[in-house]
């Protein structure tokens, strides 16, 4: 029995769900596991060393500026998070120490410098991964062919590129860029271990289907609109992986449903405007970013009716 | 009713139950030795003391009466003599409420009741008095003086009756066992609510985790006289389904206007137990002197206990085995709604529905991810995140312009966040510094 006197008044409720910020971190890099997966069945143990050395530079240049900044570290699994989805969105033969500068960017400057988690206006791991694309643009522009674990690396074009030739058919093209066959960023060639990856944060409830639907549909109409072939637009490049576990980033993404589907929106037009008119090949990590920009203009303009709320003339007449 | 497109979807939190502890019959707890009762255990004006001390008084003599119209007299719960005027403080308010405590004599001898010959045959007028001498106060928690609720003013037509069994809240079941028990009573309540208010349609709405209440109550008023006036409705197990606003909103797709009541939209939503009361003030004269309580969460022997007013907690939960080893916390009502109590020398009053033991949450708070999951919970649809930010920050105005008066504090928003922020705390803070803006003014 309880002693009386070590009785304690607390304010309510006196139940909590239990599903913490370092819970959804973690179910985070769960899900992330399947493109990661692919990534490094397709290109091997480079792409495993791109992925350790991001990981690890997020982690520790986190743990130094909390340090730097006299707070608190708490290993939440935000920043392998961070290192884990900018890994993903890198070359797999780009130089190891421009992925830890990369990283270190994303952690220090995207999100500490912001004021930590929670603070960050974009999300990092784009931030970072444009960083490097500012500063080392040829490393970030070549590719290579997917090698596995045993055959040497050939530079190829992405599928988004202008010198992208394939002389299969249509239906075998859609089956590489579905399965992830294809040249590309080390997490965005595999259509099929993305979906799994991102229905699976959609059954957990981690992430609503607001975004990644509103961004996909919109790719694929404007695509469609504009004659483009909408099964290719949505397969290749980074937009499945930027749909479901980047632009789904909480920080950086607005907090009503209405104001969700306009980031979706807002993203899908930007990245076909950047991929038609633009001069860059790909245009989802831009086109993101973008909307991380005005996501607070979003939230602030974006209302939603709360209960009871009556127009005065009505409720006087 | 019936499909809508335009309905907005019903918010909220799935909870778990945690009611099986007591799904038993109610068991009558001893005659207390000693009662404290409270001269204020309603919403509106405190009562004053019509006995001193020395005075013998019997079960169920008034014993404190206020003239003003949002109150409800108390009465004596046990024969005896008064043996001290003393004052404790009220939980929720902190405000320290004058009580008169009594001493048994042991037998228990009411005062004379008063049954009408005909309680059918009633008048408005005298029905609403009797409700009144009562004592009747909304018994969900609220204790909204019952008289006022079922006399809404002169142009304001009820259409809908709610007799509200939902029991929303986790761990309580004694509006469940109440129905399950007297269900006839219930009925006939109702009954009486009806001729006072001559609703359009009245509903029994029980959320579907108590489908034996379901069945026994469909059962019931098939056979009555009422089997074509009243509904049993089965509601969505989803918390805070049994709060008045959001179970208008689930059942009739209507919403009462911020800052409003239920009358404003042709609505008086009365709860299961309160509505027995009703029955038992009109039908057998009984002043409101006793309640059904649930004793759970860490106590050995979890119960429903019949208990008279003014029994001290401590004596409920040794009488259901003590309080186990790891329960660090007394809260008087459930888990979400409640108000932790750690003196146990504090009486059962009107609105005690549950004592409930248990160990309580750490709140740890860190920074808000901005995941959104309080604006999804949120049944008044706000977006408390932006009200606990503004409240932190100081800007209460903001607060105001984003309908913080809206919220009624259920906790759905601090339950689900990620980043443990007591919202609910923020929410309070603002109110209450907005409250005390509007006083200087």
């Amino acid at each position: 029995m309880t002693p009386e006197n070590k009785l304690v008044a607390m304010p309510g409720p006196h139940l909590w769900k239990g599903l913490s910020t370092s819970k959804i971190m973690y179910l985070m890099v769960l899900a992330l596991m399947f493109p990661t997966a692919a990534g490094v069945y397709f290109f091997g143990y480079r792409a495993l060393l791109v992925i350790v050395v991001s990981v690890a530079a997020a982690v520790l240049s986190e743990y130094a500026v909390k340090k730097l900044r006299k707070k608190a570290f708490i290993m939440d699994g935000s920043a392998i998070v961070t290192g884990l989805l900018l890994a993903l969105t890198l070359p797999p033969t780009i130089p190891l120490w421009m992925v830890a500068i990369g990283s270190i960017f994303s952690i220090a400057i995207v999100k500490e410098a912001f004021g930590g988690l929670g603070h960050n206006v974009f999300n990092p791991a784009l931030g970072g991964r444009a960083f490097i694309a500012a500063c080392f643009s040829a490393r970030m522009t070549t590719w290579v062919a997917p090698m596995g674990f045993g055959a040497d690396a050939t530079t190829t074009a992405t599928p988004l590129s202008s010198s992208f030739i394939w002389e299969g058919s249509k239906l075998s093209l859609y089956r590489d860029l579905f399965l992830g066959n294809t040249g590309g960023s080390i997490g965005e060639t595999s259509a099929l271990l993305i979906l799994v990856g991102g229905i699976l944060l959609l059954a957990l409830g981690i992430i609503s289907w607001r975004i990644p639907v509103a961004y996909i549909a919109t790719v694929a109409l404007f695509s469609l609109a504009l004659g483009q072939d909408v099964l290719f637009s949505i397969l290749s490049g980074g937009l499945m992986i930027g749909a479901f576990f980047m632009a789904t980033d909480y920080v950086t993404s607005p907090i009503t449903d209405k104001g969700r589907i306009i980031f979706g929106i807002g993203a899908g037009i930007l990245t076909v405007v950047i991929r038609r008119f633009g001069g860059l090949p790909e245009g989802v990590c831009y086109s993101i970013l973008f909307m991380n920009a005005v996501t607070p203009l979003i939230d602030r303009y974006v209302k939603v009716r709360p209960y009871g709320l009556v127009k005065k003339a009505k409720s006087e007449a | 009713m019936g499909f809508n497109i335009f309905k907005r979807v019903s918010r909220g939190v799935k909870l778990a139950e945690n009611k099986s502890h007591t799904e038993k019959p109610i068991e009558t707890f001893p005659l207390p030795e000693k009662v404290t009762i409270p001269l204020q255990q309603n919403i509106g004006a405190p009562c004053v003391a019509t006995v001193k001390r020395g005075d013998k008084v019997l079960t169920g003599q008034k014993i404190g009466d206020s003239e003003r119209f949002v109150s409800a007299p108390v009465h004596a719960t046990i024969s005896g003599e008064v043996s001290a005027t003393t004052t404790v403080i009220n939980p929720p308010t902190g405000q320290p409420v004058p009580a008169v405590v009594i001493t048994s004599d042991g037998e228990d001898k009411w005062a004379e009741l008063e049954v009408p010959k005909n309680p059918e045959k009633l008048s408005v007028k005298e029905t609403l008095a009797r409700i009144r001498e009562a004592g009747i106060v909304g018994l969900g928690g609220a204790t909204f003086p019952a008289h006022v609720k079922l006399a809404p003013p002169e142009g304001k037509k009820i259409d809908t009756l709610i007799i509200n069994g939902c029991e929303c809240e986790p761990y309580i079941t004694s509006d469940h066992r109440v129905m399950l028990e007297y269900g006839e009573k219930i009925l006939a309540g109702a009954n009486i609510i009806c001729k006072l208010l001559s609703p359009e349609a009245t509903y029994i709405a029980i959320e579907d985790n108590k489908p034996d209440a379901i069945e026994y109550m469909r059962g019931l008023v098939a056979k009555t006289e009422f089997k074509n006036n009243f509904k049993v409705v089965s509601l969505k197990s989803k918390y805070p389904m049994g709060a008045e606003k959001t179970l208008i909103k689930n059942l009739l797709n209507r919403e009462v206007p911020i800052g409003g009541l239920p009358l404003d939209v042709g609505v008086v939503v009365q709860n299961v137990s309160t509505t027995k009361a009703i029955y038992d003030a009109i039908f057998e004269g009984k002043p409101l002197i006793e309640r059904v309580v649930t004793v759970t969460g860490a106590v050995k022997k979890p119960k429903n206990l019949l208990v008279r007013f003014g029994a001290p907690l401590r004596s409920l939960i040794e009488y259901c085995g003590g309080i186990d080893g790891k329960a660090s916390e007394v809260i008087l009502g459930g888990p979400m709604m409640g108000i932790s109590q750690p003196d146990l020398d504090f009486p059962v009053v009107k609105g005690t529905n549950c004592i409930l033991t248990k160990e309580s949450r750490l709140i740890r708070e860190q920074e808000c991810i901005s995941c959104g999951r309080c604006v999804a919970v949120c049944p008044m649809y706000l977006l408390p995140t932006v009200l606990a930010k503004n409240s932190k920050a100081g800007r209460y105005d903001e607060c105001k312009e984003a309908y913080i008066d809206d919220c009624f504090e259920c906790g759905a928003c601090a339950y689900t966040c990620p980043a443990n922020i007591p919202i609910v705390q923020y929410i309070k803070i603002a109110k209450s510094e907005l409250t005390k803006r509007r006083a200087k003014k």
